[in-house]
Parts: C-alpha cells; structure tokens; sequence
C-alpha cells in the first residue's frame, strides 16, 4: 500500500499497467517491483526447483525471485528483474515458470517430492534404461527447467554498441561515487559518471538522513546540477558497468529505452567499450538475508528494500511488519517505518545484548524458526529467552549483514579478503590495476565513511592521472558504527533456503560437505548455489558459511568462488549489436556488381566478396546449361571475367627482387621487366600457403597477385617476413586490391576484342604469353597482362577502379559481338579443372609442392620460405597423396567433391581410403565429368582404376587416374 | 554406495542423511606404482582405466587445486565424433563408443545426450570439405548425414535463412554428436577410480619431478616428496610448466577460449548447432541455459578470463545466425586455459625419460576426448605401447613432418589455428 | 586489451593481429639442422609469466610489434618495431 507523504514518485503521474492480465495503477517512478507492492500484489513468482510462490526480496539488480517477462511478439523479454525494470503507461508483464497459473502452478507437486530432490539427485539416477535419457527423462527435466520463454521470433528492435574514454570513470554514485566524481570533475579531470538506477544518488534515495544540513537528496541533487553543467563530465544513468578488462577497458550495458514501450528510434539498449585511464568502484554493498525454515514466502525482503520501498516510492510491503536481524543498520527499517505509521509486530535481533531503540515489541537473542502463509506470509514464529511464540505478520525485513559489491575487482581474477570485524569479503588490495574501490564497496558503511572515502579515492586517482586535486570539504552526515555479530542459518527441521531462485537450502549445502564436495567449487557446482540469475549476490557469503561450519573451516580458509562478468546479465542483442543481418562482417563488391544484376547473375559469397556464379540468357533455366554455354564460349570465342577480387601488392624497392625470391619458391630475380611469372608460396612449415602471378612493372616495382581467399594472410605474411625476418632489405609494399578494377579477357577472339577497345592496338608480334606493361583505354591508363586461367589466349586488363564498371560494360557488350560475353565462377571453375589448375580446394593447407608436383619448383640455389621445412621426410616420398585427374571409366558417371578414393575392390572403409576428390565438374570441351584429387602415391598410378565412393550422397564411380591437366596438355592454346 | 532411484527415494525418506562421500581425502603414500599429475577429466580417467581396465594398483592422481577445476569444469560440453584425418577419425569414434556406455560404467548420470550436432556450411567450397569430412566418419563406422538447405530448416527453423551475412546453404549432420554435463564427468570417474583404491589427492601441487639416470623416481610436493615407478603428466593449461620440471620443450602455447551461458530459459535449442564461418557454437543445457562459445582470444595466456573483442564477436555471429535468442541474456562468461599444438593436434606419448608420459595438447577439443584419453593413456603407461587408437599422437611428429594431424589445414605452425 | 604501439599510441587489441613467441624473428639458417628448426618453429618456452611476442598493428599502420607482456596478469611492459628488435 501507498503511504502519504513517502517517496519521491509523481503523484501526480498516474500509469497504468498489466500483471498476470490484471490491471494496476502506478505512478511514474515506480519500478514494476514498488508498483505491485503498492497494489499489494505480493506473489511475483515461482524458483526454478520447486516452484515454490515468491515475492520480490529486494529492490535492486541483485533480485533473484522477482523474475518476470515483459511484453509480447518479437519484442518480449524473460526474466526481467521487477526491481530494475522501470514502470511506464500500459506495460505488460508476466509470471513465468508456472504452469497453468502463478497462483494454481501444476509443478508445484516438486515441493512435495523435495525430499528425493536433494542437491545432485539427478546424477544418481535416470540411468535406466540407457535409450530413455533421450527419449523421457531428459525432454521431461528441459520442459520442467527454464525459467521464462522466448518469443522464438527474430529480434526486430534497434541494438547499439559505442566506444568512450575518459581520464576517470566513477562507477555508482552512491555518497562515495558523488564525492569521487565532483573532486575530480572540479579538480580538471574528464569524468564518466555511471549509474545503474534512472536516478543519481544511490542509497541516498533510499534513506530519510541529512548531509551538510540539508535532506541527502537535495545534497546528491545538488551535486548531479553541478556535475551536469561541466563540459568534462559525462553522466550515464541507467548504466552498468558489466565487465572489468585488461589496461582500464570496461564493458557497460546502457538501458536506453527499456523503460518506454518497444517502438520508436531509440535503441533498446546501448552496449559501451569504456576506456578509462583510473576508475573508482563505488557500486554499495547489497544486503544479504539470513536463513531460516520457510525464509523465501512472498512478503520476505531484505530490511534496506523496505527502507526503499518506503522512502523511495512511498510504499509500505505489508500492514504489520517485523524485522528479524543481526546487526543496528536494520534497525532503521523499524524505525523508520513505525515513524510513517506501519504497524511494527517486531523486532528480532539474533544478538543477546542488541540495543533495540523504538516503540514496538523487541526481542533479542532471538530467531526466527518457521512462518507461514501459502502464498504470501501470514504469521512468523520466534524462540526467544522466553520461548516460543507466533506473531501474525505479513511483511518481514530480514538483514543478516551487508556484502560489499566487490564482484568487479575480481573480474580479472584477484580473490577479494575476509574481514571479521564487518563478516564479509572487501576487495583485495590492487585487485585490478587502476580501480580504486571506495566506501561500501570496500566495506566503508556510514554515510559521512563514504563522502571521505569518495574523496580518498579521487585523490589516488587523481595523483595516478599526474592531476593536482582541487580542495574540496567533506559535509556533515551520518556517522555510526556499524554494529553486526555474524549470525547465517537457523538450524531446524524445515527448509532454510541460501539461493532462492535455485532452490539451495542449508541442507543441500550440508549434504554437498557430507558427500565430500567439500571444495567450494564443488558445492556450488553440486548444488547450483550460486549460478542463477543474480550469480549468487544474495546468497555466496551465507552458502560459505554454512559449508565452512559443515567442513569445521574458518570462512576465510574455505575461500571463494569466481565473480564472472557479467556483472547483471547482458542481452546478447546489446552485445552483438550490429552483427544482425548482414552486419556481422563486411560487404566487398566488385565494380562488375550492378552490371552484373542488372543480367540476372545470382551472385555467391567467395570470402567477403560477391561474384557473379553464371550470366543466363534467354531460354535457359538451369545454372549447367549457362555454365556450359559459357566455358565454350571461352574455349571457342571470348568470355569476360571479373577478377578484381584477386589480391593484389605493389612491391616496391632496390631489394624488392630479393625479396620474392626468398617468399616465392621459384626464382623471381631473373624475371626481365614487363613480364609475368607465376610464384608458389610457402608457409614456413613447408606447406602450400598461396599461388598466384608476379609481373615487374618497373627495374624495382612488382606487382603480385594473390588468390582471393588468401589476400589478407598473404599481405600480413609478407609484412612478416620483411620486417621481422629480414629487415634489412630496402622495399616497401602495399595493397591495391581495391584500386584497381582487373578483368580477364579469354578465348581464341580476346585479342581481337582488345584491339577493338586500346588506344593503340596490340602489335602482331607483341605482348606474348606472360608478358604484360602499360596500354590505354579511352585515354586513360591502364595495365594489360597475358596471363590466362583457362588454357586460353588470354589476357587480364586492369584499370583505376573507378572505370571498372564502364570497362565491364564495354568489355562484355564487345564480346557479346564477337559471339563471347560475360562468364561467372562455375565456368571459371569448369576451365580451370579442365586444366588442372589450382585453388584452395586443392591447396588446402596440407599440401606441400611435392604433392601438387610443384616440388621441383623449389630453386635450388637460394633459401625461401619453407624450404627447410618441406624436406622434412613426413613431407615427401610415396606415402603422401598426391594431386591427380579422375575420369570416369563406368557405367556411372557422377563425381563429387568430397568423396574418397579406394583400390578397385577394397571395402570402402577408414583403413582402405587412399584419397579424396577435392574439385568435380561436367566439361562440355571433353564431355564428361571430371575431377581433381588426390591419390596416395598418385603420380605413379596414372593408368589405374579406382572407386570414388561418396556415402553422402549415395554414389559410387569407377574411375581412371590420369594426369590433372586434362584438356590441350602441351598448352599451346594459350601460347597461340 | 550404488546409486539407484531406489537409492534416492530411500534416502530422501530417511532425510538424505545416510549419503556417504564419493571419494576418500587420503594423505599421501610416501610411494606410488604410478603417479598421475593433474585431476581435470583426462586424469581422473586415466587413473580409473588404469585401475579398472589394465589391473594397475597403487596409483595416486596428484591434483594442485580441487578436482575436475581446469577445462572438464569450464567447456561447451559437446561430445563429437566427426574429425577426418587418420589418426584423429579413429580416436574419437572410440571415444565416443565410451561415453555411449559411461553412466552404466561409472554408475553416475554424466548426461550424455545425444541430440544431434550440425556443422553449418555457406558455399560450395564448404559443402565439399564438409562432404569429404562425412564420408570419412562413415568410413570410419559413425554417422553423418548431408543436409541442404531445406533439411537444415527442418531440424533449425529458427535460423535466419533469409538475411544472414552468410546464407546457409547446407549442414552436416552428426545424429550422435551431442552434449554431457561436464562437471558430472570429472565426479563420476574420481567417484569410479576411488571405488577401485585411487588416492585421489588434492591441495597438492607438483613442484618437481625427480629423475635418476634417465629414469623417473618420483615428485616433489606441496605436501613432500613422494616416489613413484612411472608418472603421467595431465595437466592441459599448465602442460608446459610441469614438462620443464622434467626438463622438456613442448611443442604447446596456452591460449584462453571463452565460454557463455545465458539466464535459464525454457527449451528453445534442441540439438548443437556449428557456425564455422562466424566461429560460434551453440546448445541449451538440460538446465535451460544457452551455452556457446567462439574463437579464441588470440594470444598466449594463462589467465582463466578473455577480452571483449572476441565476446562480442560471438555475439554478432549469434545475431546473425540466430537473431531469435538476441532477448537473451548473458549470465556468466569464462575462460579456459587450452594447450595448443602446432598442427591443432593432441600428444599422447613417451618422452625422453624412462617411466615418463605425458598426454597433452587438446587445443580446444578436450572434452570430448576424455573418456578415449584416459584410456590409451592409461593402456600407454601400463603397457608400454600405445594404444592402437592413438598411435598418431606423437610428440615427435612436428620433427619429422610425418603423420601431422592438421584437421582445419591452417598449418602445422603455432598460431595459426 | 591494449597494445602500445610506438607508432599509433595506445590501441584497441581487436587493431591487431597477434603471433605468438618473437622466438620467429630468430630464424635459423637453412642448414642448422633439425632440433634448431624443430626448436625455432614448434618447441616454446610458453612462460606463464613474462613473454616477449610479436603482434601485427593490420588495422593500423602494418607495423609489426615486439609486445612484452605478463600472460598471467595481462599486464603489457611495453612494445617496439620488430624491425629494430633484437634478435
């Protein structure tokens, strides 16, 4: 219910919104969580085991029961915390893991059958028989797991990912955040300021106190307005700062729009990469609650949410309220609550000397040992020096102490250090270089503590940041001590839940140390402590203790887990944001692209590229008939060809001859200007890196192709060699991949098409095969190469990129007159088995220039890359698979990739398979299908028939082994 | 104790009160038959083969922290056998033959589901490797199906076939790939090897290995010396540290791959999805969490932790492939430790020292393996001889060039995997 | 991450491109025989701790870097040219 005169929501800004279909009515500033208390809604949901009712038990991004889903469509999201999430006119949440209703939840029967659901009962059984885990019980555990659903349908909202740097980032700002953040604004510094809340303040808006004499609200206020008129500061609400990574690099989740309907332009969250050269944790501390038989009915919280839930949103969770605690902090929730006219049933500190000071029923030394209450708490029972004794309540705040939020410095693997004096974890000294945490956050409680350690930690930084800090005055506030004597469990019969939404009670934590997972990695991995949604943040620190009093260890020494980031989940949309569609890597498009639409080429990925696969004309519906039309095209005509894909490196330099001879194989020294020569690379292994072409443009300028797939690896592996092995050499290179448009122009006619469009047209005894240097084209310049791809007379004709597209338009519509035209990949493909040549499917990365018969290639007399390596014996001699042709010889003629190679007769398994086929297609030159591959000691069988099995697809094929140069052998077509 | 539902229900009724330890916390022996070094899934299992299978006796298994803490804790948990080279092709068909069997073995749940993994492909080019890659596990004896696109739809209806950078054109499906739970598998082989008197010892950090006249003798402690016969080095993520004790060079890098689990959600992946081309692999746990991984972050390291580049790369890869669980939430992120080899191969094998073995170099493909590692590195160190399934694994086959085992073709060099 | 590249300054590690042990830059003669190229190209010290190895600034200005660096901690004690390092 609603308590006048409370909180700081806008009365006067009615929402309306739906739980379960029900309508309510909240004000704006209210979290979903302080609406539902309000319309004193107490039963939110159901744990993930037992599906036990729940209520809400916090008021923050720890809430591990309040789990609700938020919309409907594409745009519904599970497993929102109803304390995070922001009320807005006409939200829609609702109850998830509840079948069919939140309140009548059919597997709830779990609860009854707890007792043979203890920790890991699942691996003790279900084995029986072995084919049901598939088949029954395994569907059964997935449909009864899971919290909420998604919708199943694509994500259809805007996500977006941002870079910032900053000199300082402040994370919360709490009392010790404000203070960092204005002494370093003042002092100069550029400051981020991130928060998780809408609102600035921390716990200051949460409490009724004074700072500097004036209400700490106005104080934080004051100092946001100050802060928010400074060109150096940044002021991120609604930010997490999620993740911790090396040299002062944070992951932060901005929730730009979720607390607005889905719709409209804004993102729905923003996922930032924040360099911060310092940084200040001042993230608080969270509340942790104390176990007890039946501590998890709806109407359970911990004692600072209803302190918030009071004085935040002007809402009172319940009519007669009791405190069950350890420690004086939570004495304010009694206080403070009694002051606004609550009913205070009691008062129960588990201390026997707790000085209780206020006008209600105190008990001390004290415990709370069951309630009740299906569905919401009705009544508690207490034992006390006097007794037993039942007290009907329906709200109880429980604080069995405050965990400082240590969980970022650990993200980069330090372990934070047990404190006895405050019972819990503070951050380990230098955890993480450059984060200084500060006041809650290194177990600092009082409010005046925070401001001076605010200040403390804007200092430090400061002074790493080489900045001389400003004076600034720390105001008066609250200053008492932190009272607290440790107190985790209620020993008894009944169920005292540690984890809420995993179900883990004390007694699954003791059976865990009993079956001697002993180590704390094994209890939380035993009994699922720990790794809910919350990661534990409510319940590690009462779990270790339970197991270090089960194992008789000191907390300290019973040690930790891992805080991982996160810190609060992040979406997976948030931080792929952009990779949807076709965001995920980039689009490279050759000039050809439009031309080729605008004929209908279906055009097919070949790595970040897109080509073109076939040209149909009219009349042909199958991708073969256009695929054959256009390799004899080329054989008996002219075909044009986009090859701009290719990479391609200007080298340049006095050494730049050197250089490819100790890259290349083969000896490129001896290449004379305006010629091309054709290059095999190696890796250091000794294995086939990449082919391709290299022309000498000039006495110290060089041209190298590469094959498309391998342009980048083959730019960073010459990099590599030039400056790490062997710098001394003077050249310099770069990538014109992308400045140059290149075509090739193949078949009997190319040179009479080339004729048709250069400036001068080529000499009768010019230009012959591998030759190449500059010629013109409408007056512009341009480079011509005879090199062929096909077996044809052939050449390659480069031009600035910006005349690609003109040139491909004018290439194919002349070819188009001499009976030629346009030809795509699959006829590229065709003519290039045809002629044994290669590409990665041949040389895939585990083949040496002895396999592809290169091996004689490699100069004898100069050192290369890869020449030590390849002379190992592994990599040579009969045993290896060598590069052949397959024709075949019978009745069947399919062929495919992928298929492998047996002796005639051999059964067709894993010790017969002697190779593989690597590239197949139909030739319409030599009408059958054909393939490369490769076939053990394959060079000395030529001759011999073998089996081409393809279990896959269903096909097996005799065949002949022969040479991989199938068509015109001697190669005089390209010559001609 | 024999676990049974009978067990549970009978225990449940008396308050599970009377559930006795899985395994001992002995001290250690001042002498051991056979020492193995390490307590992660490999360990545990070597031991357990060694004790049930090859009739060794006085074995201790030596681990530094907690067992089962190192990757068999922090993986993806897919079970696979679908490698294709020689030598890789027959280890893990064997493996896998073990895990079909392993909770009737072990007498405890490990999980093993079988629900089927597909190797997404996006060109023609992947479609033939992917092709040879299949034919070779049916050679082998196991399964492999080649799906086109339509057949990819009926099985993943929730891919985005329609916008995605790199359109699906087809899968290889391997109907026996699936998953396991990874932790239980550590649990139920330490369970199985104290059962047969293994000293499972942990808190106890090898800080030497003490070799006489070539020949092992024993190790140095954090809780003392301790003799032994013969010593097995298991220790993936610190493989080179130990092996220098013994005064080795491996032929390893560590590296950190990263692993995701979102928040428990109701089912909604059914079977283990592979996205080559965006390096992202993909399940729902039994739990109801999204469990994916990608690439590795790409430099030498040992920090059980990775960097945002390659998180939000696996996340873009899981936006464009799937953009139906972009309303997921990523609960936990981590970091395994992974020893990789030159050629992206494991070693199982002698080394120069008598008495001495080391099985290492599980890249980023350990988990899977263990069952099958556990036992030829057990029959290894019983037997002398290595085990017929895992003759391949060389430690000196960089030297030679012979029989590399280089399944992605990216080089049989460090890096480049 | 971030790499300090003498060139560039600081820099995003996703701008780089990273190879491993600067052991590559030591490359043995051809004919100095099989342990020192077994040693050169497959064996590593693979320190957990201090390393010295080489990354490649490829969205950046293509220099190759020496790179020391904690691989436990992650801490980065500085980087130079690989073309100006020792070897």
């Amino acid at each position: 219910m609603r308590v006048e005169g409370k909180g700081i929501v806008n009365r006067s800004a009615p929402l309306a919104f739906r739980f379960d279909g029900q309508e309510y009515q909240g004000f704006e500033g209210d979290t979903l969580a302080s609406a539902l208390l309000a319309n004193d809604v107490r039963l939110v949901g159901r744990s993930f085991k037992y599906h036990r009712p729940r209520g809400i038990l916090t008021a923050g991004s720890e809430e591990p029961n309040a789990l609700v889903e938020l919309g409907r469509g594409a745009g519904k999201l599970p497993n929102v915390r109803a304390t995070v999430q922001e009320l807005f006119e006409g939200l829609e949440a609702t109850s998830q893991n509840r079948w069919p209703s939140l309140r009548r939840d059919l597997l709830s029967v779990n609860d009854l059958a707890a007792p043979f659901l203890s920790a890991g009962f699942y691996y003790k059984t279900f084995m029986w028989p072995r084919s049901f885990w598939e088949r029954l019980y395994e569907p059964f555990i997935r449909r009864a797991a899971g919290l909420g659903a998604l919708s199943g349908l694509d994500n259809d909202e805007v996500y977006e990912k941002a870079y910032a740097h900053c000199d300082l980032l402040v994370i919360g700002s709490g009392p010790a955040g404000l203070m960092a953040a204005l002494t370093a604004a003042r002092s100069g510094a550029d400051v981020i300021l991130a928060e998780e809340d809408r609102q600035f303040g921390g716990r200051l808006l949460s409490e009724e106190e004074q700072i500097g004499w004036q209400p700490a609200r106005s104080w934080a206020a004051s100092v946001i307005a100050e802060l928010s008129g400074m060109a150096n500061v940044r002021l991120m609400a609604r930010t997490t700062i999620t993740g911790v990574y090396d040299q002062g690099t944070y992951g932060a989740l901005e929730r730009v729009a979720l607390h607005r309907p889905s719709g409209g332009w804004a993102p729905r969250e923003c996922f930032w990469r924040i360099v911060a050269k310092q940084a200040v944790l001042a993230g608080g501390a969270i509340e942790r609650p104390i176990a007890f038989a039946g501590n998890d009915r709806p109407g359970i919280m911990t004692a600072s949410a209803l302190r918030s839930y009071l004085h935040r949103w002007g809402v009172a969770p319940g009519r007669a309220v009791s405190v069950f605690c350890n420690n004086d902090n939570a004495h304010r929730s009694a206080r403070d609550l009694a002051a606004a006219g609550v009913e205070i049933a009691a008062v129960i500190d588990t201390r026997a000397d707790a000085q209780v000071a206020g006008d209600f029923p105190t008990y001390t030394g004290a415990r709370v040992v069951a309630t009740r209450g299906r569905l919401g708490l009705r009544q508690i029972e207490i034992r006390h020096a006097g007794g037993r004794r039942r007290i009907d309540s329906d709200c109880l705040a429980v604080s069995g102490g405050w965990n400082p939020s240590v969980h970022l410095t650990c993200h980069t693997g330090a372990r934070p250090v047990w404190t006895p004096q405050i019972a819990a974890f503070v951050p380990a000294p230098d955890a993480v270089p450059g984060l200084i945490p500060a006041g809650a956050a290194c177990g600092v409680f009082s409010t005046a503590g925070c401001l001076a350690e605010g200040r403390r930690a804007a200092r430090e930084a400061l002074k790493a940041l080489g900045m001389r800090a400003r004076q600034i005055s720390l105001p008066e506030a609250e200053d008492r001590p932190y009272a607290i004597a440790p107190f985790w469990h209620v020993p008894g019969k009944g169920r005292a839940f540690v984890d809420f939404q995993n179900d883990v009670s004390v007694k699954d934590v003791q059976l865990a140390a009993r079956e001697n997972y002993r180590s704390v990695e094994h209890m939380k991995r035993y009994t699922t402590q720990g790794m809910a949604t919350d990661q534990g943040k409510t319940s590690s620190t009462g779990a270790l203790a339970v197991l270090a009093e089960a194992t008789g260890r000191a907390i300290a020494e019973t040690g930790t887990t891992t805080f991982r980031p996160p810190f609060s989940p992040v979406s997976i949309a948030a931080m792929g944001a952009g990779g949807q569609g076709a965001g995920f890597a980039p689009q490279r498009f050759t000039t050809s692209h439009d031309p080729s639409l605008e004929r209908d080429a279906p055009m097919i990925e070949a790595g970040l590229w897109y080509r073109p696969s076939y040209f149909p004309i009219k009349g042909e519906s199958h991708w073969r008939q256009s695929a054959d039309r256009e390799v004899s095209m080329v054989r008996n005509s002219v075909g044009v060809t986009d090859v701009s894909t290719l990479g391609k490196i200007d080298i340049q330099g006095k050494d730049a001859e050197e250089f490819l001879d100790f890259v290349y194989i083969n000896t490129f020294s001896t290449l004379k200007e305006g010629r091309v020569r054709y290059g095999l690379m190696l890796r250091e292994d000794g294995h086939v890196m990449d082919d391709g072409t290299t022309a000498r443009l000039g006495p110290d300028h060089y041209l190298m192709t590469t094959t498309t797939a391998a342009a980048g690896l083959v730019m960073r592996h010459l990099e590599f060699v030039h400056q790490c092995l062997v710098p001394h050499l003077d050249l310099q290179m770069i990538s014109v991949t992308e400045q140059w448009a290149q075509f090739a122009i193949a078949g009997p006619k190319s040179r009479a098409l080339l004729n048709d469009i250069l400036d001068t047209p080529l000499g009768a005894e010019d230009w012959p095969f591998m030759a190449c240097g500059a010629v013109r084209v409408g007056g512009r310049e341009a480079r011509l190469f005879r090199i062929s791809f096909s077996g044809e007379h052939a050449y390659e004709l480069a031009v600035p990129s910006r005349y690609g597209e003109s040139l491909f338009r004018l290439l194919t519509q002349k070819a188009e007159a001499l009976g030629g035209g346009p030809y795509g990949m699959e006829a590229l493909n065709v003519l290039r088995i045809e002629k044994g040549f290669l590409t990665h499917a041949e040389i895939h990365g585990r083949v040496t220039a002895f396999d592809i018969g290169m091996g004689r290639m490699i100069a004898p007399g100069k050192d290369c890359v890869g020449k030590t390596m390849a002379a190992r014996p592994g990599l040579n001699g009969p045993e290896r698979e060598q590069l052949v042709g397959l024709r075949p010889v019978g009745a069947v003629k399919q062929l495919s990739a992928g298929a492998h190679l047996f002796a005639a007769g051999a059964p067709a398994v894993r010790v017969n398979s002697e190779g593989y086929t690597t590239s197949a297609g139909f030739s319409p030159t030599l009408g059958s299908v054909l393939a490369l591959g490769f076939l053990r000691n394959g060079r000395a069988r030529h001759g011999e028939t073998v089996r081409v099995v393809d279990h896959l697809r269903d096909t097996e094929t005799m065949v002949e082994v022969c040479d991989p140069v199938f068509f015109d052998p001697e190669g005089g077509r390209v010559r001609d | 104790m024999r676990y049974s539902a009978w067990q549970v229900f009978r225990q449940g009724l008396t308050g599970n009160r009377g559930w006795a330890p899985v395994w001992r916390d002995p001290d250690p022996s001042p002498e051991y038959d056979i020492i193995i070094i390490g307590g992660g899934g490999h360990g545990l299992a070597t031991a357990y083969y060694l004790a049930r299978k090859y009739g060794m006796k006085n074995i201790a298994v030596l681990e530094k922290g907690y067992i089962g803490g190192g990757n068999v804790g922090r993986n993806t948990t897919i079970v696979r056998a679908n490698y294709f080279l020689n030598g890789n092709s027959e280890f893990y068909s064997h493996s896998l033959k073990l895990w079909e069997g392993l909770e009737q073995e072990l007498n405890f749940n490990v999980m093993h589901s079988q629900r089927g993994l597909i190797n997404l492909f996006h060109s023609d080019g992947q479609r033939d490797a992917f092709a040879r890659r299949g034919n070779a596990m049916i050679n082998q004896g196991d399964d492999a199906v080649l799906l086109d696109r339509e057949g990819v739809r009926r099985y993943l209806p929730y891919l985005d076939f329609e916008q995605g950078r790199f359109p699906v054109y087809g899968g290889l499906l391997h109907p026996r790939g699936g998953t396991a739970r990874h932790d239980a598998v550590a649990w139920g082989y330490a369970r199985g090897a104290d059962a047969r008197g293994v000293d499972l010892i942990q808190n106890c950090e090898v800080t030497g290995i003490d070799i006489r006249g070539g020949a092992v003798v024993g190790v140095q402690t954090s809780r003392g010396p301790i003799a032994a016969r013969k010593v097995g080095i298991v220790v993936a993520g610190r493989s080179g540290q130990v092996a220098a004790m013994a005064g080795m060079r491996l032929p390893v890098e560590s590296h950190v791959l990263q692993a995701f689990v979102t928040e428990g959600l109701k089912p909604v992946i059914d079977h283990v999805v592979s996205f080559g081309m965006g390096h992202f692999y993909i399940s729902q746990s039994d739990k109801g969490g999204l469990v994916f991984g990608g690439d590795l972050d790409f430099y030498a390291s040992y920090a059980q932790r990775g960097n945002l580049p390659m998180k939000e790369h696996v996340m873009e890869a899981a936006m464009t492939l799937m953009p139906m669980i972009g309303k997921a939430k990523v609960l936990r992120s981590w970091g395994g430790i992974m020893d990789m080899t030159p050629d992206g191969s494991p070693i199982i094998d002698k080394t120069g020292i008598e008495g001495l073995f080391i099985d290492c170099g599980w890249c980023y493909g350990g988990f899977k393996a263990v069952p099958a590692s556990g036992d030829c590195f057990a029959h290894l160190i019983a037997t002398g001889q290595p085990h017929e399934v895992a003759q391949a694994f060389r430690l000196d086959r960089f030297r030679s060039g012979r029989g590399l085992l280089d399944e992605e073709g990216t080089g049989a060099q460090h890096n480049l995997h | 991450m971030r790499i300090p590249c003498p060139i560039c300054g600081p820099r995003d590690r996703r701008e780089f491109y990273y190879a491993g042990d600067a052991v590559a830059l030591a490359r043995p003669v051809p004919g100095a025989g099989e342990a020192a190229w077994d040693s050169y190209l497959h064996l590593r010290d693979n320190p957990a701790g201090v390393t010295r190895d080489l990354w490649y600034h490829e969205m950046g200005c293509s220099a190759w870097l020496v790179v020391e660096r904690d691989t436990v901690s992650h801490k980065v004690l500085g980087a130079a040219l690989a073309a100006e390092a020792e070897r």
